[in-house]
């Protein structure tokens, strides 16, 4: 023992000096520890601010991020409900020869699939929609690029468009051409609306109104549905698909190869099976152009494959914004130590005088500790706010929909908390170790 | 004498150095002090008397011996519990006051109480206990100034009050009127021996021969070991 202390003179920190807690002696008053930490961030003020910037600017990325991606989330629940019951879009895509069919090898999707999709088992309703720009005037008003869509009957029930007054056109008005047109909501009242208590000043219904220079007669009001997808239900204008071929888009190669449509909707049978309906379609379809299911140059989705291409939209900005919040929550924690370890140095004397009159090093670990953790919190509630308020204002002013998620608050806190005890474990256990005696002659 | 054992050290050594130079700044110190005992500890600078004031302060552990502070081994004990015995047993009075900086005399002077284990003591008590010590070194009317507000002897008046706070069996001084003009520390010094007079048991270190022969007893230190222990015998006031 006496050799063993010649040979090692200078004695080394014994192991129960670096277990951080001196069970042996316990902790002092915990208010005293919140007391001095506090003082200790309020004497460099401006410092403290600028030390919670990035774990500031961190929360309130977390905020803002899960607010916006809620607020997507919701939206996207809401066109699940909007684009109407086990639907299959199939949709025209480019053919080869580029847009506007210049290349009428392509097989293009005209009106006739129509009766190939709906004679296949397990399909129980179709509709399709070919769509024009038109100016429209009624009752004085002129309006340009109205969205003009052309439908069949099916229509309303496909996708689930409620008629508010009059009624839709019929399977007789389609065949016959008939000069009919059906407003949407916001349509009919921009046209017809006088005030904000949803009132007509003319009852649209009956009334004439000029596409292009065609004349039609209004014989309903669609009920408000609102935007689903990239369309807003309520600005169009419904009218038989057979006017836009006629009126609208006439084309000199329908004779041959029938009319263009943009999009035939087909509704699935709840109990058939999804896959088998759509290999089926293509088949069919295929088979009746003469090419073969790998050239057929169309797209068909499911709803579900529309909300997953949405989705996925959403998901690589959540990402991007998840990075953000990560990478200025790291740098806010590195800040906090830097300071914390400037400020550790700075008060090495300060050490040497609490430790003098009784400060274990637990006292001293704690006291830097809670420094580092008052600077994230007070940070991070800072953050919170900034968060909230953002979100508030992009909702307001942006294009973004936000939903605020109160426990993507209590997630920004927890991640502050964890970032000042992870970044201030270093330097307290620094300021913790500092020798009494080096503390004190430290000038 | 009768009088209670406070400071008994054996055969205490320190030795600082690495590898190959060691340095022996003690070499067998054998001291006794006991209770009410105003003592002065003096040497060259080099002779071991900052370690041995180190030491017995607690702030610092031996290389070998013992060391047993009002009955207490504190040889072998951890940083912690040296803390603790520094905090109950101990009230230090540094060359340069040692107060902290931007914080009143007041709490400058609460500061030992802030980290007494066990008993629980109130703000208001505590601030009671500190502003009794403050009337009893002549601050009271200074008790919200700040360290830089307060003259040197103002601020070591301040220390001592910090020093006697926790009523702690030892008063170490380390060269406490160092940084003091001759007038200031005879009003300091004058202020030890009151406490003196009450019973306390003062150790300092000090350079000054006059400041020596104030106390009742004078230790000088050379090379590691004790040279002298003279009691000086004269005054004790």
């Amino acid at each position: 023992m006496e050799t063993a202390r010649e040979i090692d003179p200078v004695p080394a920190t014994t192991p129960e000096e670096t277990v951080s807690i001196d069970s042996d002696v316990g902790i002092m008053d915990p208010v005293e520890i919140l007391r001095i930490a506090w003082e200790g961030l309020l004497r460099n003020k401006i410092r403290s601010l600028l030390t919670m910037l990035g774990v500031i600017i961190g929360v309130a990325a977390v905020i803002i991020m899960i607010s916006i991606s809620a607020g997507t989330e919701a939206t996207i629940a809401e066109q699940i409900e909007g684009l109407g019951a086990n639907l299959v879009f199939i949709q025209a895509g480019f053919g080869r020869g580029g847009p506007g069919g210049a290349n009428n090898n392509t097989p293009q999707l005209v009106y006739d699939d129509v009766a190939i999709v709906e004679g296949i088992n397990g399909v129980v309703g179709t509709s399709v929609e070919q769509f024009s720009s038109q100016t429209i005037k009624a009752d004085g008003i002129t309006l340009e690029d109205v969205p003009i869509l052309g439908t069949t009957p099916d229509f309303p029930s496909v996708r689930e468009v409620d008629i508010a007054s009059g009624r839709y056109f019929n399977e007789t008005e389609l065949d016959r051409t008939s000069k009919v047109a059906v407003l949407g909501a916001s349509l009919a009242q921009e046209l017809f609306g006088q005030g904000e208590d949803g009132n007509f000043s003319t009852d649209p219904i009956g009334q004439p109104i000029i596409v292009g220079t065609t004349r039609l007669t209004i014989i309903g009001v669609a009920a408000e549905k609102g935007i689903v997808g990239n369309t807003d239900f309520d600005a169009q204008l419904y009218v038989p698909i057979s006017i836009v071929f006629e009126k609208f888009i006439p084309s000199q190669f329908a004779r041959f190869i029938g009319d263009r449509v943009r999009l035939i909707y087909a509704q699935i049978d709840e109990e058939a099976d999804m896959e088998e309906v759509i290999n089926q379609i293509e088949l069919k379809l295929a088979s009746s152009k003469d090419i073969t299911v790998a050239e057929l140059p169309f797209t068909i989705q499911t709803q579900n494959d529309i909300i997953e291409t949405q989705g996925a939209t959403t998901e690589a900005f959540r990402n991007l914004l998840a990075w953000v919040a990560g990478v200025s929550l790291l740098v806010g924690g590195i800040g906090i130590m830097n300071i914390m370890l400037v400020s550790v140095t700075e008060r090495t004397r300060e050490i040497g005088i609490r430790q003098s009159v009784g400060a274990t090093p637990t006292d001293i670990r704690l006291q830097f500790l809670t420094e580092a953790l008052m600077l994230s919190l007070v940070g991070g509630l800072i953050g919170a706010i900034v968060g909230v308020g953002g979100s508030i204002l992009f909702g307001a002013t942006g294009d973004m929909r936000t939903v605020i998620v109160p426990a993507s608050i209590l997630l920004a806190f927890g991640s502050a908390a964890a970032v000042g005890i992870f970044f201030g474990f270093f330097p307290a256990n620094k300021a913790a170790q500092l020798d009494p005696i080096e503390a004190l002659r430290h000038e | 004498m009768a009088a209670k054992t406070i400071i008994q050290t054996q055969d205490l050594r320190k030795v600082y150095g690495m590898g190959e130079i060691q340095v022996k700044a003690l070499d067998g110190v054998d001291i006794q002090i006991g209770e009410g005992e105003f003592v002065a500890i003096m040497g060259p600078s080099g002779s071991g008397k900052s370690t041995l004031m180190n030491i017995i302060g607690c702030l610092d552990r031996p290389t070998e011996g013992n060391y047993i502070l009002a009955d207490i081994e504190v040889s072998d004990m951890s940083k912690a519990q040296l803390a603790v015995i520094r905090n109950q047993q101990i009230g230090f009075i540094f060359q340069s006051y040692n107060l902290l900086p931007r914080t009143s005399a007041l709490r400058n002077v609460m500061l030992p109480l802030l980290y007494q284990r066990g008993q629980k003591s109130s703000q208001a008590e505590r601030q009671e206990k500190a502003m009794a010590a403050l009337e009893a070194v002549g601050l009271a009317d200074r008790a919200h100034h700040e360290p830089t507000e307060l003259s040197g002897g103002q601020q070591q008046r301040v220390a001592v009050a910090r020093a006697l706070i926790n009523d702690p069996v030892l008063i170490l001084g380390d060269e406490p009127t160092g940084n003091l003009d001759t007038k200031t520390g005879e009003e300091i010094m004058q202020l030890l021996h009151e406490l003196h007079g009450r019973g306390r048991t003062i150790v300092m270190v000090t350079h000054e021969q006059y400041i020596a022969e104030q106390t009742q007893r004078t230790i000088i230190l050379r090379d590691g070991k004790i040279e002298v222990d003279n009691r000086n015998g004269n005054r004790s006031r």
